[in-house]
């Protein structure tokens, strides 16, 4: 197995193309594991970590622009995106210890595709893009479209993440991100919830909510944020009659199986609560201005 | 914060020196095992089987041998058959499979190459031939009527029989009239209780370092809580007497048990032999969960019954161990646990199960946090159902000196009141429980050993003394010796080295286990100080020109009426001259190991809607006889309790269908992490043990047995649900109170 | 056998060493470098016993291939102490009995370091929560936490 550090995209492409058998990464912290476990050792392992493009965040024109393979650690401690994104920026932190933290990297958690990943619900749920390196040039997007199933995602061969855009959420915004882990840290999600809601005054105008590790994919929860969608807030608080309704399409949307983290039984019940309880906190960000 | 009895005045012990061994130990010079090389050295792999139970049919090892960098490989061949009965025989087949695989992971073959790298290559080559076999691996499928054997070889232990058995013992204690005081009693509760299997945990995986001679000989370093076990169980694997065996103690990564037994030592042994250079084996963390004994699974139906005064009349008791492919006698320890209370009535029926599942190896206290788990979650229910205060129940029926433990055992003098008075008067148990919250209480009890110790003191030119013993160190009792020595000496214990010594270098000294050392090895470390008190007094004596009975040993000096006094530098100045070196060692089999109990305290709050439990506050009294190094002393108290949180919150092992284990890492087997906790407070309370020179009891091991009660009597009183399985895990929580 | 020539800075001194491409940064900083200080526990960056700093940030070196450490600087545990003068961290460790067997103890000084450098006075969740990554069996935390804390504390002191 060789290694290679491309310093620029064209760079990382000619190695794939040239490399049958090659694979980018940026953290490896499920590279490695996954290679110790008995996965086939890539031909040539390509780091994105030195293409500068891939490692920088930069926020112009309204819009923020985060390279594939930045640490997630640059991310939860950056106070202008944490501001804007707190969702976003606490199911970033939650990929691991701090350790983890230095290394994993939004294209990683969303190309190793694992059902479980802690950042994926929360960057749809805020509508994020991603720039893609194709064989000739670079193509966009939606990030939702990116995970087919476990370990599966729908970029070409050669193809590899070069960046995340994400527009300034609107006035009256903000998200929140939950995860069920049978200890405080270090445990993979059982069941990852992220809301996302806009109001006006009091009422709430949109609402996106998407559940991680209870299918093989990414599962949007439409009758949660449709019963979200036109409910007023009382005293700050959503309506005991909506969370309910939430918490039921929550559980009903799942499709989870039986594994040495959670049972289908387990994850469904608390699809339910951290729907209910992200949808809480979004709705109080977003109503104390905590997105601007 | 002790709580003590007239305590006497020490100089030394009880005060908290920088341990000997930790400038090494925070600047990662401190060599563990896998940390040493040998020049020239090979790296070891292994094969091992991918089935639960099977025949192996045949092995090729021929592609192995073939590859590049492969200098030697090893089967099942090539170790001796031993006797059914030897008692290495069942640690010399789980060293390496003879002609049957008996769990998944069970070791069948070896290779030791130039890079690890070659050597997993050339195992993974190595052909083996299987004929599956029956599995079994739960206590019902192994105790039915009619169950297929899970290992041919073995053998019910202490009854006559022929006929090979899936129990490894079985005990049947009775006193008293059970049935009548039951048929009388007042308020009867009985449950069922489950445990899964949990491992040790420890962070440094098995790793050895072998080099063989020309002259016959092998020099092991290694990670082991005993190196003279290690020598001899290797030498009997081997068929080799065990002066040809040399082993040294390199610092050890934590082992609570799990490394008091031999895995890797034989096999590297072996390879070297037949590749004629070093070998090194460390096991990776796959391996380790694989391969290398958990303490047992569990099943205990207790039954008790109660007058409504609160006294407790009566325990019965049914109890099986799941001990894995191998014999073993956890049954019969965790009878040998029950001790707690006086129960004037008792009866215990108690099994060692096999299953086609690893060895098991003991961890902390074995077998008694099964039962106590059961027990103590039983009287609390009591306690509950007839509204008096949990520490009041035991205080009222806890046994004290001459009160008979299950196995009939009087006690010595114990301090099971003490630690009870202990937590009642504590500003934890007095202060309000947190609003939302639950607090718990539990008891624990291990009855430590004593077993054998050699140690030696060297006192050098200078005044300062070396402390030799044969004690792995495990948790800083190096600086445990040191003060002992220290206090009987007379010197400083900055001036005191302790050490560690190899099996050629220091008498034969058993392993570090049951909680022995401080007590047994802290013995023979003051006898040989006290003799070499009497040396320095005779030695002292001749330099002043007076009769030994006129010199006495005050404060680190000889002194005579008339003569100024001669301290130890003083002494040893003049050894030459009065007779030569100054040396003294003693070798005992110490008896009158003191019992530890152990009260905890937990005040814990559980999320009804997702079932997690978060432990608020946590306290921890323990008997600890006196507590020579009060820090390290509460360290045990510390791992202990949260080793038990572990336990009771979310570990376990998770079983596929075909045996193997699902959650092989630290990933999936969740242990606690820092975040997970509070402050573990501690109360060090000091029953002195008569039997010792400093009244020492060993601490380390009944930590671990109160905790999984504590938690499930805070979870039943914040819930109302009574928990009898573990882990008391989110999931396994939430379902329980779903059914309320 | 491809191996890279890798030139770095560890623990201030200027080092080159080769590696097979697929090393991790623990094997060679334990084999080809001989600091065997940096520990395996897992192999799988799940117990923080090879935690290592690079360029300043925390990091597991089993889950860092050997060839990214080309021009980084790295510090291990035996790095720590200036000279024979021990650092705040150690000292505290030992007069806080923060280790029993060891094993962990220069994961839990690398881990610490990294906390104090950027946060010298953190609170007793985030201290735990900091050092969530490195696991210990023998300690139970308490007196890692504990021994942190009062580093933290004499660090502060100094830099006044």
């Amino acid at each position: 197995m060789r290694y290679a550090a491309p310093t620029s995209v064209d760079e990382a492409r000619s190695l794939l193309v040239d490399n049958p058998g090659s694979r980018v990464f940026a953290g490896a912290t499920d590279l490695i594991p996954q290679i110790r476990a008995g996965l086939p050792q890539p031909s040539v392992m390509v780091d994105l970590k030195r293409i500068e493009r891939l490692t920088s965040v930069a926020h112009d024109g309204g819009v923020w622009t985060v390279g594939a393979a930045t640490p997630t650690a640059d991310l939860t401690a950056n106070p202008e995106f944490t501001a804007m994104f707190p969702g976003l920026s606490e199911a970033s932190g939650l990929i691991g210890s701090d350790q983890i933290q230095n290394r994993s990297s939004w294209g990683g958690n969303l190309c190793n595709a694992s059902p479980a990943a802690d950042s994926v619900p929360a960057l749809v749920a805020a509508g994020a893009q991603v720039v893609i390196a194709t064989d000739n040039g670079t193509r966009t997007a939606p990030v939702r479209e990116i995970v087919t199933g476990p370990g599966q995602t729908s970029l070409a061969d050669g193809e590899f993440v070069i960046e995340f855009t994400l527009t300034d959420p609107p006035a009256g915004t903000s998200d929140a991100y939950l995860r069920i882990i049978p200890r405080t840290e270090m445990d993979i999600a059982v069941v990852g919830a992220a809301v996302r809601l806009s109001l006006e005054g009091d009422t709430i105008t949109a609402a996106s909510v998407w559940l991680g590790a209870v299918a093989p994919t990414i599962v949007q929860v439409a009758e949660a944020e449709a019963a979200l969608v036109g409910s007023t807030l009382d005293n700050g608080l959503i309506n005991e009659d909506t969370l309910a309704t939430m918490a039921e399409a929550a559980s009903a949307a799942c499709n989870p199986i039986n594994d040495k983290r959670g049972t289908i039984e387990y994850r469904r019940q608390v699809a339910g609560v951290i729907t209910k309880r992200a949808a809480a906190i979004a709705a109080d960000r977003a109503l104390n201005g905590a997105s601007r | 914060m002790t709580a003590t009895e007239n305590p006497p005045t020490y100089k030394w012990i009880g005060t908290r020196p920088i341990r000997h061994d930790g400038y090494d130990k925070v600047t990662g010079k401190a060599r563990f095992a896998a940390d040493l090389d040998l020049p020239g050295q090979l790296r070891g792999a292994y094969l091992r089987s991918p089935h639960a139970h099977a025949r192996i049919v045949s092995i090729d090892t021929s592609a192995a041998e073939a590859m590049p960098g492969v200098k030697s490989v090893v089967t099942g061949a090539d170790f001796p058959e031993l006797a059914a009965k030897n008692p290495e025989h069942d640690v010399s087949v789980n060293v390496m499979a003879r002609d049957t695989v008996l769990y998944h992971g069970h070791a069948v073959a070896a290779v030791a190459a130039n890079t690890q790298e070659a050597a997993a290559a050339a195992a993974a080559a190595i052909v083996v031939e299987y004929e599956p076999l029956p599995a079994l691996f739960t206590i019902d499928e192994a105790m039915a009527e009619g169950a297929p054997l899970v290992n041919e070889t073995n053998f019910t232990k202490f009854v006559k029989s022929d006929e090979p058995s899936n129990l490894g013992t079985v005990t049947n204690l009775e006193r008293g009239d059970v049935d009548e005081a039951f048929a009388n009693a007042d308020v009867v509760i009985e449950r069922e209780f489950t445990t899964a299997s949990v491992h040790q945990g420890y962070i440094e995986p098995h790793a050895c370092v072998v080099d063989t001679g020309a002259d016959g000989k092998a020099s092991i370093w290694c990670s082991s809580q005993g190196h003279f076990r290690v020598r001899s169980s290797t030498a009997e694997v081997l068929g080799w007497d065990v002066s040809r065996i040399k082993v040294t103690p390199a610092e050890i990564g934590g082992g609570f048990g799990g490394k008091t037994t031999i895995y890797i030592e034989p096999v590297a042994v072996r390879l070297s032999e037949k590749a004629g250079r070093p070998v090194k084996i460390v096991m990776s963390r796959e391996e380790v969960f694989r391969a290398t004994g958990p303490a047992p699974a569990s099943k205990v139906r207790a039954r008790v019954a109660a007058n409504k005064d609160g006294e407790l009349i009566a325990l019965d008791a049914w109890m099986a161990y799941n001990i894995g492919a191998f014999g073993g006698i956890a049954g019969l320890i965790g009878a040998m646990s029950v001790a707690s209370y006086k129960f004037p009535n008792l009866r215990l029926e108690a099994y060692s199960v096999l299953t086609n599942r690893p060895k098991s190896a003991a961890y902390r206290s074995p077998s008694a946090p099964h039962a106590a788990f059961a027990i103590e979650s039983v009287v609390d229910e009591i306690a509950q159902q007839l509204d008096i205060d949990p520490i009041e129940l035991r205080l009222k029926n806890a046994a004290v000196e001459g009160d008979l433990t299950a196995m009939g055992m009087p006690h010595p003098r114990i301090g099971f009141i003490e630690c009870l008075e202990a937590i009642r008067d504590s500003e934890h148990y007095r202060s309000p429980v947190p609003e939302g919250a639950a607090r718990g209480i539990a008891s624990g009890f291990w009855f430590n050993i004593g077993e054998q110790s050699s140690a030696t003191v060297h006192l050098n030119e200078d005044g300062t003394a070396t402390v030799i013993t044969g004690s792995p160190d495990i948790g800083g009792s190096r600086a445990s010796m040191a003060l002992m020595a220290a206090e009987t000496l007379g010197l400083d214990v900055t001036r005191i080295t302790p050490l560690v010594a190899d099996t050629e270098s220091v008498g034969f000294t058993d392993t570090t286990e049951g909680s022995r050392t401080t007590f047994a090895t802290g013995m023979a470390v003051v006898q040989a100080c006290r003799e070499l008190v009497d040396e320095m007094r005779a030695r002292a004596a001749t330099s002043m020109g007076v009769d030994l009975d006129a010199v006495e040993w005050v404060d680190g000096e000889a002194v005579a009426e008339g003569q100024d006094s001669m301290g130890i530098p003083a002494i040893a100045a003049q050894a030459k001259r009065t007779g030569g070196p100054l040396t003294a060692t003693a070798s005992l089999n110490a008896s009158g190991a003191g019992p530890s109990f152990a009260v905890h305290c937990c005040d814990l709050e559980v999320d009804e809607e997702t079932g997690h439990t978060k432990v608020l506050r946590y306290t921890a009294a323990q008997d600890a006889g006196t507590a020579i190094h009060p820090s390290y002393v509460e360290g045990q108290l510390q791992g202990g309790s949260v080793q038990g949180i572990g336990w009771a919150l979310n570990e376990e092992y998770i079983l596929n269908d075909d045996g193997s284990l699902d959650n092989a890492s630290f990933l999936d087997y969740r242990i606690p992490v820092a975040s997970d906790l509070p402050m573990i407070d501690t109360i060090i309370v000091e029953v002195p043990n008569p039997s010792h020179p400093y009244g020492v009891r060993g601490v380390g091991e009944t930590g671990i047995v109160p905790p999984m009660a504590t938690l499930a009597n805070a979870i039943s009183r914040a819930t109302g649900v009574r928990l009898t399985s573990l882990p008391m895990s989110p999931p396994n929580v939430l379902r329980r109170l779903n059914e309320r | 056998m491809n191996r890279t020539h890798v030139s770095c800075t560890v623990n201030g001194d200027e080092v080159d060493f080769l590696t097979a491409d697929g090393t991790s940064l623990l094997d060679a900083l334990r084999d080809e470098l001989g600091l065997t200080g940096v520990k395996e526990g897992c192999g799988t960056g799940d117990c923080g016993a090879c935690s290592v700093l690079i360029d300043g940030k925390l990091n597991c070196s089993c889950l860092v291939f050997a060839p990214e450490a080309e021009g980084t600087e790295i510090l291990t545990v035996e790095g720590i102490a200036e000279g024979d003068h021990l650092h705040p961290l150690q000292q505290t460790f030992l007069e806080g009995a923060a280790l029993q067997c060891g094993i962990c103890t220069p994961g839990f000084l690398v881990a610490a370091k990294a906390l104090l450098d950027h946060n010298p006075d953190p609170s007793e969740t985030e201290i735990r929560y900091a050092l969530a990554g490195n696991l210990c069996r023998c300690t139970g935390y308490d007196k890692i936490i504990r021994s942190v804390h009062e580093a933290a504390v004499q660090l502060r002191e100094v830099a006044k």
